[in-house]
């Protein structure tokens, strides 16, 4: 399977053909052709994984393997193995010397990635079937989700950055498709055309940087990149040239400050649409590729030697930006697309501040809880009313009991508390922070955690608790829905335990972190003092907002304090505008472009081109008429016509000669013998 | 005798069919002269046969004879038919292919 990863992303490439061919015929079961294809994906990415921990295990020599794993046994092994990663590749096309590939490069990376974007897809297509119910475009629904898991899958495996590209546009596509999905309401439409330009603007940064790379590497592989990256002779500066680029991609993509605007508009997509783009596909592209080209951010920053470097200190300004945003969203989708942003900015920061397997490791747990979140809300939305308005919410704890339980436990994981998946990754970023001398962003991350947990007890609160006060009897939702949230609540819990270190389990550096071409990172050891540090703010922060809230609920929200101090107001309305950066990018930028650029375009336009085009159109009328006249009528008609009239003449005189008369006839025939017959005398005797 | 008292005698009689052929309006007599150049044509064959001394000339002249009996038959057939549908031999009253 390792050498067969591409069979991973074309299940549901064929998946998206059939239904897009078939799938108006075949209706509603159009629907479990896409979930058999994404469940046939999972299962190969899960055989893939197997066999990369037994290549793992069988360079190392331990027996670290699954056996061990669920036993608890461990056998550490310092000693550094390379275990290479399986590529495969065929030549797209070749251009001169240069030839482009197309393949699979599989390592832990890849198959980590492959078992959540597979098991991810599959549960939010599970659950679609119920939610887009009788939905108008249903089947073409289903058509893109297929092709969007295709897409990441193909860029997960990509084995060089052309194919990365192509997977990464492929991915920016079909988010464009599924969050304009009801575009008869403009609004949806234009969150779909917003979150399709903000990313291409990062594109821009992403295709420079893979050009920059290929004239610093002299090839577009993957492999060879992060073995040149990690190389003696590397070219620093370069390196830092394309990190840079590369870095304006990953804040388009995973939705980092600046460029993180469009993230919560994306919203107006369907909901399970939404989890996948959070959890799984799209917006983890931008981490993926962080983490898939690392030794190339890790040269260009200079990780290793400290200090502050941009890919941090994008990543801790997001985690703040991202999480104060959350408090002030009445939507609860929107507080969860805040929440993603600020959990995507622990994970770049991670990255930027050495700790690649905690990214990672991140990057694994928060999929489950974050598509667990987002499934909840839409299970939450669908039976209570059609709204994602938390003030018409409240109180749904008693009617939904399993969604009430599961997303308890989203919110849970995500605020860090033990023992579920998120207090693990979160803590071991935060402790890698502070080992590898970034104390500054361990409190960035620390305050994180405590406005994390704050708005993610005001989310619950809102939903969960106080008084119903929306419209509708609020109901719990059918299987297909809560089965998936069960699903995913269980890997919520549980999905921690891969990497706990206090329990002696590394898996993800022993199994997924690479060997082969990767800079030497730490691993910081687990500290007691700083986990509890990290869940005592949670709960800390989990007490103060319920404390605030649930003395708020007989009045309206957040009233007090604004109507009190105007700095609270001010600073309110400076957060519900989103830091005025949306008024920035369309009034000022935009604006500009179009007032300036726009009319000197229009001007030209409508006098250069439109006069050129104008006058090649007169001039060519003018030659058409007069071929028309000349050459048509005269020239070509005229001989038609003459032909005509003469043949008329011709057989006018002719027909007297048909007089049916057949002693005429014989006159004529004895009168031609005689003249042939003169002529031959003549022609014999002269 | 001379050969061209006999070809005098054959054109004699040829010219004579062709003037009755031409110019008789009843589809009998027309036949009658068809059948005078017929044995015009004869009599030319067998005089070049008897002064060539060569006998082909002659069994030309017989297979003529032959084919004068079927065309005659076929010939009288016809003009009986106009007969029956005109009421009259006249060939000048035939003249339905006028162009």
């Amino acid at each position: 399977m390792l050498q067969n990863a591409w069979l991973v992303p074309s299940l549901p490439a064929a998946a998206f053909l059939v239904i897009l061919l078939f799938g108006k015929r075949a209706g509603k079961s159009a629907a479990w052709w896409g979930i058999t294809a994404v469940a046939a994906s999972f299962v190969a990415s899960c055989v893939a994984a197997v066999q990369w921990v037994q290549r793992v295990d069988d360079a190392t020599g331990t027996s670290n393997g699954l056996a061990a794993f669920t036993k608890g046994v461990v056998t550490t092994n310092d000693v550094h193995h390379v275990v290479k990663p399986v590529t495969e590749s065929v030549t797209w096309w070749q251009n001169g010397a240069v030839k482009f590939g197309v393949g699979t490069y599989v390592d832990g990376l890849t198959v980590l990635m492959l078992v959540v974007v597979t098991l991810v897809s599959l549960l939010v297509q599970i659950y679609s079937v119920a939610y887009m119910r009788g939905d108008r475009r249903f089947t073409w629904y289903f058509a893109a989700l297929s092709l969007f898991t295709a897409s990441m899958l193909t860029l997960v495996v990509a084995e060089n950055t052309i194919q990365l590209l192509v997977g990464w546009e492929l991915v920016g596509l079909c988010s464009f498709m599924l969050i304009g999905h009801w575009w008869e309401e403009p609004e949806n439409s234009r969150a779909a055309i917003k979150a399709f330009l903000t990313t291409r603007t990062g594109d821009i940064g992403l295709m420079i940087g893979i050009i920059v790379l290929f004239f610093t590497v002299g090839s577009f592989g993957v492999g060879a990149t992060n073995l040149y990256a990690t190389g003696a002779g590397a070219h620093h500066d370069l390196l830092l040239a394309a990190a840079v680029c590369l870095m304006v991609g990953i804040i388009g993509k995973s939705g980092q400050f600046p460029l993180h605007t469009w993230l919560p508009d994306a919203m107006a997509g369907p909901t399970p649409v939404s989890a996948l783009i959070h959890a799984a596909t799209m917006v983890v592209a931008g981490v993926f590729l962080g983490a898939r080209l690392y030794p190339v951010f890790f040269n260009g920053f200079s990780i290793a030697s400290g200090g502050v470097n941009f890919m941090a200190l994008i990543g801790g300004v997001t985690i703040v930006i991202g999480a104060v945003l959350a408090f002030v969203q009445h939507d609860i989708k929107k507080v969860l697309a805040y929440s993603t942003i600020s959990q995507l900015g622990y994970m770049v920061m991670a990255l930027g501040v050495g700790a690649w397997s905690a990214a990672v490791f991140h990057l694994f747990t928060h999929a489950f809880f974050k598509a667990l979140l987002f499934l909840g809300a839409g299970s939450v939305s669908h039976s209570a009313g059609h709204t994602f308005d938390m003030r018409e919410m409240g109180g749904l704890r008693k009617p939904m009991p399993i969604t009430f339980w599961t997303f308890l436990i989203g919110s849970a994981a995500l605020a860090g508390i033990f023992p579920l998946a998120g207090f693990w990754s979160k803590d071991e970023i935060l402790v890698n922070a502070g080992a590898n001398g970034f104390d500054a962003f361990l409190i960035v991350g620390l305050i994180g955690a405590f406005l994390t947990a704050a708005y993610m007890t005001r989310a619950v609160w809102l939903t969960f608790f106080g008084e119903f006060r929306g419209h509708g009897h609020p109901h719990e939702s059918e299987r297909l829905i809560t089965g998936p949230l069960v699903v995913l609540g269980a890997l919520s819990v549980g999905a921690g335990v891969i990497n706990a270190a206090p329990l002696g389990l590394e898996k993800i550096k022993d199994w997924i972190e690479p060997t082969f071409a990767f800079p030497v990172v730490g691993h910081a050891a687990f500290d007691y003092p700083k986990a509890v540090l990290s869940v005592g703010i949670a709960v800390v922060a989990i007490g103060v907002a319920a404390y605030y809230w649930y003395r708020n609920a007989e009045r309206p929200l957040l009233s007090g304090l604004t109507q009190r101090s105007p700095l609270a107001r001010a600073g309110y309305r400076f957060l519900v505008n989103k830091y005025y950066l949306d008024d920035l990018y369309e009034k000022v930028i935009v604006g500009g472009i179009q007032g300036a650029v726009a009319r000197a375009t229009y001007w030209f336009d409508q006098h250069v081109i439109d006069g050129v085009v104008n006058g090649l159109g007169r001039g060519t009328t003018q030659l058409a008429h007069y071929t028309y006249d000349i050459v048509d009528q005269r020239l070509v008609d005229g001989a038609v016509n003459e032909l005509a009239h003469e043949a008329d003449q011709a057989g006018a005189e002719l027909r007297r000669v048909q007089s049916g008369r057949v002693q005429r006839y014989a006159l004529l025939l004895f009168g031609g013998v005689g003249i042939l017959s003169l002529a031959l005398f003549l022609t014999n005797t002269i | 005798m001379e050969l061209n008292e006999f070809l005098i005698l054959s054109a004699f009689l040829f010219c004579t069919g062709i003037y009755g052929v031409l110019a008789r309006r009843n589809g009998v007599l027309v036949l009658m002269s068809v059948e005078l150049m017929l044995n015009a044509v004869n009599i030319n064959l067998v005089a070049f046969s008897a002064f060539t001394k060569n006998v082909s000339g002659q069994v030309f002249a017989l297979f003529v004879i032959t084919i004068a009996a079927a065309e005659v038959g076929v010939g009288l057939a016809i003009v009986l038919l106009i007969y029956r549908n005109l009421h009259s031999p006249d060939l000048d009253e035939v003249d339905q292919l006028k162009g």
